[in-house]
């Protein structure tokens, strides 16, 4: 079913005139509101009367991940914080988090952003949907429970977590619908093998996200769960879940063009490259109150699809994202970058180990396991070889890693001089991952 | 009497020991007693061989982490309650042992017992004060 026929089908020209009326609208007040957004117009010689509409897009600065972090927590928010009813936040690339907030207006905008994608895979007020994400700080739970609150169906706040309370949930509530990281799901299906329940399931359909995927895991889900499996995309600093969302046809993911812009461009030059290219994807969010942004550089690497789909929708899709234009690595749906690894490696130890490191991310049975080679220094063998504090090493680096990184990771604690130092930038990270 | 033992740091894979060993065996070390200890991931073979400073330096060339430490070396009777006499002393007197091996010794024909200590001087002083095992050199590197 298609939620809203009017902005859904919008002929193209028709939505390009809407995202240029709103765009005047979001850079006048960003103009107004924004301090950083103000510096950085000044600084290229803009007034907000200088941009006329989405072709001018080009013309405005963009914004980076860094400057969340620069202007933690509230620097960015366009609205004072009497009308912002909530925070989300999610790690960065150092131990401050990034924060965004939302207007009651923004979760209304957000829920109808996922409301669109639920109704459009065949939800509706007599489903019953398990919410899997996590609820918390992380946008994942909260964002795809406003969408089923839209279409009027039944919620299960669950959150994510303990696969045997999930599956007997599931059982027991008659859950419809399942949303939560394609490699949990993978996960639960194992499990509901392993314990020969899939014929109780009523579940009809799933919604995954916050990761990488592929179409081969698709498949699997969708026979493990006896399901059909749909992707959703998002990222806090935009929104949240529900940015980019499949329809009933699977073929990429809408963008949902009304409150969004994307463009794909050249990470390196950051020049706009011409449609179906292959680049970084950029956002400008253009409805949003508390926390717009401009020319967002999300470091996703992706393409669109121009075609029209037979679904009807005009908007604009995207394809899975291939990959990332910095370091940043997607474990098991959580944003790590190695620099946090190498800070928590330095907080533990001085003089038992070294500052080299190795991090070797892999899927295994379908989840993503992540472990880190850390060399020791000779020092912890000046006398005789201590194996308890050998253990007791690693298991402060696994604590460690843990607060730090908010997923467990398998540390090794390797010989001395045993992790080649290259000469120019060091290889830390070994990817062994297929997307 | 002190001594002196080789420790080598393996991590627990297959062949790690074996490459060790080979490693003194190709350069002619002859091993008088193996300990091995293992942890999860890790092991620590302790090891008293007839030429200590030549086992350590073939097998840091070979890059295996190796530490030479002290530990006291004690002769006791084969037969029951030898082991005994010795720990009744040590308990009696506070010592805590970290960890020990034993072995019977060629020549001898005594057991040789290998203690490493909180506190190694100590434990040598308590052992002699009682008149317990004093160990001949040539019985400990190369029986």
């Amino acid at each position: 079913m298609i939620r809203d026929r009017k902005i859904e089908c919008m002929p193209r020209d028709e939505l390009k005139k809407l995202q240029s009326e709103r765009l005047c609208a979001l850079v006048a007040r960003m103009y107004d509101k924004v301090e950083l957004f103000r510096m950085r117009m000044d600084e290229l010689g803009l007034k907000p009367g200088d941009i006329k509409g989405v072709e001018d897009l080009d013309k405005l600065p963009f914004s980076y991940k860094k400057d969340l972090r620069d202007y933690y927590p509230y620097g960015l928010f366009a609205e004072p914080l009497e009308n912002v009813s909530r925070i989300h936040a999610s790690s960065g690339t150092t131990g401050k988090r990034i924060v965004v907030g939302y207007t009651q207006n923004d979760i209304d905008m957000w829920g109808e952003c996922i409301a669109r994608m639920l109704n459009g895979i065949g939800l509706g007020k007599d489903d019953i949907v398990q919410v899997s994400f996590g609820y918390g700080l992380f946008t994942g739970g909260f964002g795809l429970h406003s969408g089923c609150e839209k279409i009027g169906a039944t919620v299960i706040p669950i959150s994510s977590g303990n696969t045997a309370l999930q599956i007997q949930t599931m059982i027991d509530f008659k859950a419809t619908a399942l949303c939560c990281t394609p490699s949990y799901a993978m996960y639960l299906g194992e499990e509901i093998e392993r314990l020969g329940v899939k014929d109780q399931l009523k579940l009809k359909v799933g919604i995954f996200g916050a990761e990488p995927w592929t179409e081969d895991m698709r498949k699997k889900i969708e026979e493990s769960l006896n399901i059909r499996a749909y992707d959703i995309y998002g990222l806090s600093e935009v929104m949240g879940p529900g940015v980019a969302c499949e329809c009933e046809y699977g073929q990429g993911m809408h963008i949902w063009e009304d409150n969004f812009i994307v463009e794909i461009i050249d990470p390196d030059t950051g020049k706009v490259l011409p449609e179906g290219s292959k680049g970084e994807l950029v956002f400008t969010a253009l409805t949003k109150e508390a926390f717009p942004l401009i020319r967002y550089r999300t470091r996703d690497i992706c393409s669109l699809n121009t075609k029209p789909c037979p679904c009807g929708r005009t908007h604009i899709r995207m394809n899975k994202p291939s990959g990332r234009s910095d370091d940043m690595l997607i474990i098991r749906g959580v944003n790590v970058f190695p620099s946090q690894i190498e800070e928590a490696i330095l907080q533990v130890s001085g003089s038992e180990i070294t500052p080299n490191y190795q991090i070797i991310v892999d899927r295994v049975n379908n989840t993503d396991t992540l472990d880190i080679n850390v060399e020791m220094s000779e020092k912890l063998f000046s006398d005789d070889i201590d194996v308890k504090a050998v253990d007791r090493l690693e298991k402060a680096l696994v604590d460690k890693m843990r607060s730090t990184l908010g997923i467990g990771a398998k540390i090794h604690l390797v010989n001395p001089k045993t992790i080649a130092r290259s000469e120019g930038k060091a290889k830390r990270v070994i990817d062994n991952r297929k997307f | 009497m002190i001594i002196h033992q080789l420790s080598v740091f393996l991590e627990n894979k297959k062949g790690r020991l074996f490459e060790a060993i080979e490693t003194l065996a190709k350069n002619g070390i002859n091993i008088s007693a193996l300990s091995l200890a293992e942890a999860c991931e890790y092991g620590v073979v302790r090891m008293i061989v007839d030429d200590t400073e030549l086992s350590k330096s073939v097998l840091k060339d070979s890059g295996v982490v190796v530490s030479v430490s002290k530990a006291v070396a004690v002769a006791m009777n084969d037969s029951p309650g030898g082991a005994r006499d010795i720990l009744k002393v040590l308990a009696q007197a506070d010592v805590n042992i970290e960890y020990m091996y034993a072995f019977v010794g060629k020549t001898t024909g005594k057991a040789l017992m290998v203690l490493r200590t909180d506190d190694i001087e100590k434990t040598e002083k308590i052992l002699k004060e009682n008149g317990l095992g004093e160990v001949n050199p040539a019985d400990i590197y190369r029986i």
